[in-house]
């Protein structure tokens, strides 16, 4: 069991937010997380979060879907069990193409689902700690990680001074 | 461009005139062996019908964006809104040159050898001539009601672009709301009457140079043919005029959005495409499945090239380019696509016009290229005029701060 401590800045306004976030980045303070009640516009740029690599994964696997279905398609229509459909010769790839973007549509989407899944550890057993009910509702809360020899005073008078109406602790078990 | 257009087209017509005229010499074999040869006069027909066809598309597309972007209430394009407003303006000398193209030949001759139909002894029964299908399609198919269809098309089609066009212009004057909800209320209404038109000037104009044959696909294709040109028009436009140091506010975010259109409008463009053709391919039929044959393997091969082609350029190139973010935010990568795809739907039409009135006789020369290039020539006049006439921003549109703002 280990536990963590966290100083929480609740803040009511989102412009403070993005501002606060900006300003205490540049004082050289590492956020853990900030916890809105939906998604703001611009706030992964002022947190510093990376571009997600997801559509590199989507072109992947959209690409083996396309493969998988031609050979699928070739392979059985065509060597394994070759049938006469309509006149058409055994490989007639006009007749593959809705299979094929098919199948490489739901290989894209369930590989960029299933990516997801893994690489953010969303799994039934995840136990994710709330930091403040509020956040869920009409608060934006940002978490910043309080380690050994932090001084709690001088992060309190930075969260205040950048427009946070509140600043809690919370120990988060894990 | 038009000077350079007009004298490559007359050393091009001269050239095939003469040619023409060597082959009249020898006319009497020809004949014989039951070979007819489209002379040059067809062919100039055919592609000042091409280029009208084609421009008036684009044209009308940017009356439509506009209307389009009205009733979504859209913020985003307004930085960019004059360039596809002002590329309205073509539509009436497209009426005015499509008009002519249409009657001038009928006036003269009788009858108007793009279009089959026109030669009014198919319509008589007892005559060699009579054919029994187009008579039947006569009560839709014919001179008077083609005449008042197109002059119809083009004045709605003009008159919503005036409209539209006064109501941004006066915004720009007096402010207000007013402006803005009669183009709300105007751009709603063109779009039915868009929806409508659109469809019927491509049977018009284009389905019924293959009198026989029926698609009813068909008016979509023509569509989506014209509205990604249009988009790439617009989306070309627009960086020409930002690195020419106009339209500072417009920003990666604004191409990104116009990207994103003009790649999934050529996706869309093809959907509609493989959709027509496959049904046809698989069906097999021999009065449907004469349009492909035509075009693919038909007239010794004539069209095949042209007909990968078109895929490849118009499918293959914009998807695998345009596909990631940062291609989409690159005015270079834009600018390619956007001109790839303006030449490729230009053969797109080619494909759509060449082998219904040329059969395998059409060809790619001098005259193809100066009548493109008076046409454009013509076109871009019209456009950088009226582009002109008012300033690049929209300055009392009541969602320009939105646009300047705008972030993907």
């Amino acid at each position: 069991m280990t536990s963590k401590k966290y100083i929480l800045g609740v803040f009511e306004d989102e412009d403070v937010l993005l501002n606060a976030i900006e300003s205490i980045r540049a004082a050289g303070t590492k956020i853990y997380d900030v916890f809105t009640p939906y998604p703001i516009h611009g706030i992964d740029d002022v947190l510093g979060i990376q571009r997600s690599r997801l559509p590199i994964v989507a072109f992947f696997c959209g690409l083996c879907g396309t493969s998988f279905a031609l050979w699928m398609q070739i392979y059985m229509l065509g060597f394994d069990w070759p049938m006469i459909i309509g006149g058409k010769p055994h490989v007639a790839l006009p007749s593959f193409i809705p299979v094929t973007f098919e199948l490489t549509v739901l290989c894209a989407a369930f590989g960029m689902v299933i990516t997801f899944f893994i690489i953010s550890g969303l799994r039934p057993t995840l136990k994710v700690p709330v930091m403040d009910v509020r956040s869920t509702d009409d608060k934006y809360v940002m978490a910043i990680e309080l380690k050994e020899g932090t001084d709690i005073n001088k992060l309190n008078d930075l969260l205040r001074s950048n427009g946070a109406i509140e600043v809690n602790e919370k120990e988060v078990v894990k | 461009m038009i000077g350079i257009g007009l004298v490559l087209l007359v050393v091009g017509l001269l050239i095939a005139a003469n040619s023409g005229g060597g082959h009249g010499e020898a006319a009497h074999g020809a004949a014989q062996a039951g070979h007819h040869t489209a002379g040059w006069g067809q062919r100039l027909l055919a592609n000042l019908w091409l280029n009208n066809v084609y421009l008036t598309g684009i044209s009308v597309v940017g009356v439509l964006f506009i209307a389009i972007q009205y009733v979504a209430y859209a913020g985003w394009s307004v930085l960019i809104k004059r360039v596809p407003e002002a590329l309205g303006s073509y539509i009436l000398i497209g009426g005015i040159v499509m008009l002519a193209v249409f009657l001038l030949p009928i006036i003269f001759t009788g009858h108007n050898t793009l279009l089959h139909w026109t030669d009014h002894s198919l319509h008589e029964v007892g005559n060699p001539n009579y054919d029994p299908i187009i008579a039947g399609k006569s009560g839709y198919l014919n001179v008077t009601f083609f005449t008042i269809r197109m002059v119809a098309y083009f004045v709605l089609w003009f008159l919503f672009f005036k409209w539209l066009r006064n109501e941004s212009l006066a915004e720009d004057l007096n402010g207000g709301l007013n402006h803005y909800n009669k183009s709300i209320r105007l751009g709603a209404t063109f779009l039915v009457i868009f929806g409508v038109t659109s469809s019927m000037s491509a049977w018009d104009w284009v389905l019924s140079i293959d009198t026989h044959w029926f698609s009813t696909m068909f008016g979509w294709y023509v569509f989506a043919s014209w509205w990604v040109s249009g988009l790439a028009a617009t989306t070309l436009t627009v960086i020409i005029l930002k690195q020419m140091g106009y339209m500072k506010m417009v920003t990666s975010n604004h191409l990104h959005d116009l990207g994103k259109f003009v790649f999934g409008f050529s996706i869309f463009w093809t959907y509609i495409w493989f959709s027509q053709f496959m049904l046809y391919w698989y069906a097999n039929i021999p009065e449907e499945a004469i349009y492909f044959m035509e075009r693919l393997g038909g007239n010794n091969n004539h069209y095949t090239w042209i007909f990968f082609f078109n895929l490849l350029i118009n499918f293959a190139f914009p998807f695998l380019v345009l596909m990631t973010r940062d291609a989409k935010r690159q005015m270079i990568m834009l600018k390619i696509v956007c001109i790839a795809i303006l030449i490729g739907h230009w053969f797109d039409f080619y494909m759509m016009i060449m082998p219904g009135t040329m059969r395998g006789e059409s060809g790619f020369g001098l005259i193809e290229i100066g009548t493109a290039l008076t046409f454009l020539g013509v076109f871009l006049l019209r456009f950088t005029k009226e582009l002109s006439k008012a300033s690049l921003v929209p300055v009392n549109h009541p969602f320009l701060e939105e646009s300047v703002h705008h972030h993907v």
